[in-house]
């Protein structure tokens, strides 16, 4: 049994703490199971700071934090809670470097999750913030992924908002992606679409076809490597992307660019265009393996 | 307090109100043609508290807003800096970037504003928390009713951070006066979240005897009267008739007072000319 991302992540927290005397700021942290394990059992003396309950002020707090050069993390619990708690970090600590000349360095801990928690605490939120100049946005779901994006923040002066989903913590694999030959399709899928995107590649590689996947994880800056575009280029039906916010956001700017640089055909799949309800009737969940098979065989079947 | 006090606040208000003075007339000549928030008629509260931290030798962190000019000045900013600023030019104190609301100076520990009202007070919070640095937050009537502010107030307090918060009443809201908004002060809102707070006029004596001994002893609020001479954005006047702390303390010092006013008011004129 491999190490489990939340270990991955706590003990990268602990290092982080100690190393740059750094604080993680948050709301009930020390509390409710330590931010579902990722947190180590740490509290303000060690710079584990409880943050008061107004969100606003919140984000403003840990900007300040940042401008005197502690690179903070910052843990907010629910993706959609962003609406609040980002509003200082887009319109000051991103924008901090380029007006005023000022580093401002804060790492963000984004958490999504799914299922019965409503339009709020539910599911991925970051298209809210994707715009804004000075943001760079990754969404790692394995260890070494997360990893390599805390390195690359250590050696930034950016703020870096890590779209974690709760769903991973548990993850000790790590993915492949799968560009080689000529594919009928491609997945892109972003955050926890990417566990449901593996199963669904599978199943239809099964029945016939060939699928092939290239895992995201930087989503701002979007680089588009070479390999993927040759390899989208020859693809027969182009790219679905998948992702676990609503489909009209980040996913369709990505998408976006991804047709820029390739000229194909890229669907999306994300959040329908409704407010998620509590009870799983009627709740807005994120694309699974089977809504990612039906939607590779109708752009197969449309062709 | 003593004469020279008087005498060094005084020459802090006479380089804002000429700077203040220059920039009105650029504004109405259109030279300056982007929204300027003109501190004429407000600079004794910043020249008064720059004069108290530079007699204790402290160099706080500085969070401003908007109407800044007399903060900046205050506090030591390069003059030229600021009207290049004002000008645009990249070697302005904030890079050309800032223009009249959002200056920013590393030499005075001055940190640059976004352009959300009261904004500073919760990165200022976070900035003193996490460095314990003796900080001062600058915020107007208005901004002090954003809850995010409020709720600034009650970490402050919580964490007894070393801050004083000077809240620079000019009674307005762009033009919507004070009464027309709450029915609370200042100085009560600061008391229920048990910080130690005054309500003063602009007086420099009593800003210096209020506040000295306990500052960044313990969080404080000050809430200090001023007039606004011009209006909240450009170059006009809300009142013809309004109380000028500026000339009260000139005509109070007398002959002294019109030799500073004279001299200063000639070295801006030049620096703004030749920059």
């Amino acid at each position: 049994m491999g190490k489990e991302l939340r270990d991955t992540i706590k003990d990268i927290t602990h290092r982080h703490l100690k190393k740059f005397k750094s604080q993680v700021f948050g709301q009930n942290l020390t509390g409710v199971g330590w931010v579902a394990g990722t947190l180590p059992k740490l509290f303000e003396k060690d710079g584990v700071i409880e943050l008061p309950m107004a969100d606003v002020a919140g984000g403003g707090i840990v900007t300040g934090s940042a401008l005197m050069g502690k690179r903070p993390i910052y843990i907010i619990r629910y993706q959609g809670y962003n609406w609040f708690n980002c509003i200082f970090i887009v319109n000051y600590a991103c924008k901090s470097n380029e007006i005023w000349r000022m580093p401002c360095p804060i790492m963000i801990r984004g958490i999504a999750s799914e299922g019965s928690i409503g339009p709020v605490a539910g599911s991925a939120h970051i298209s809210i913030v994707y715009k804004m100049p000075g943001l760079k946005i990754f969404s790692p779901m394995t260890n070494k992924e997360y990893i390599n994006t805390y390195k690359k923040f250590i050696k930034s002066k950016d703020v870096f908002y890590i779209s974690e989903h709760r769903h991973s913590y548990s993850n000790t694999s790590e993915f492949k992606n799968d560009i080689i030959g000529k594919k009928d399709i491609i997945l892109m899928p972003i955050s926890v679409t990417r566990f449901e995107a593996e199963k669904a590649k599978n199943e239809l590689q099964q029945k016939g076809f060939k699928v092939g996947i290239i895992h995201l994880v930087n989503l701002k800056p979007f680089e588009i490597k070479q390999s993927w575009v040759k390899a989208i280029k020859k693809s027969k039906f182009g790219v679905l992307m998948t992702d676990n916010d609503y489909k009209d956001g980040i996913l369709r700017v990505l998408a976006h660019k991804v047709y820029e640089k390739t000229n194909k055909n890229v669907s999306v799949i994300g959040l329908k265009d409704k407010s998620a309800g509590h009870h799983r009737k009627v709740d807005n969940l994120p694309p699974n393996k089977n809504d990612i098979v039906q939607m590779v065989k109708s752009i197969i079947k449309k062709k | 307090m003593k004469k020279n006090f008087t005498l060094t606040v005084f020459e802090k208000a006479s380089v804002c109100r000429h700077f203040e003075n220059e920039v009105f007339k650029r504004v109405s000549n259109r030279e300056i043609n982007f929204p300027v928030y003109l501190s004429a008629g407000q600079e004794y509260a910043p020249a008064t508290i720059a004069g108290i931290v530079e007699r204790k030798k402290i160099k706080p962190l500085i969070f401003g807003q908007h109407r800044g000019h007399s903060i900046y000045l205050s506090f030591g900013g390069n003059i030229v800096k600021l009207i290049k600023e004002l000008k645009g030019k990249k070697d302005g104190c904030t890079y050309g970037m800032g223009g009249s609301l959002s200056i920013h100076s590393n030499e005075i520990n001055m940190f640059g504003h976004d352009g959300f009202m009261g904004s500073n007070a919760c990165i200022g919070t976070g900035a003193c928390f996490s460095s314990k640095k003796p900080t001062i937050i600058f915020i107007g009537d208005a901004a002090l009713e954003e809850d995010y502010v409020l709720a600034s107030l009650s970490w402050v307090s919580k964490k007894k951070l070393p801050i004083l918060f000077v809240v620079d009443d000019n009674n307005y809201a762009v033009l919507t006066k004070k009464d027309d908004r709450r029915d609370w002060k200042a100085k009560e809102l600061a008391k229920a979240f048990k910080i130690t707070s005054f309500d003063l006029k602009d007086d420099p004596k009593k800003i210096y005897n209020n506040i000295n001994k306990y500052l960044f002893k313990k969080p404080m609020l000050i809430n200090i009267h001023t007039n606004r001479i011009f209006w909240h954005a450009g170059a006009g006047k809300d009142k013809e008739k309004i109380f000028d702390r500026y000339l009260q303390q000139k005509k109070l010092l007398g002959k002294r007072g019109e030799i500073i006013d004279k001299k200063i008011g000639k070295k801006i004129k030049l620096l703004w000319e030749k920059s």
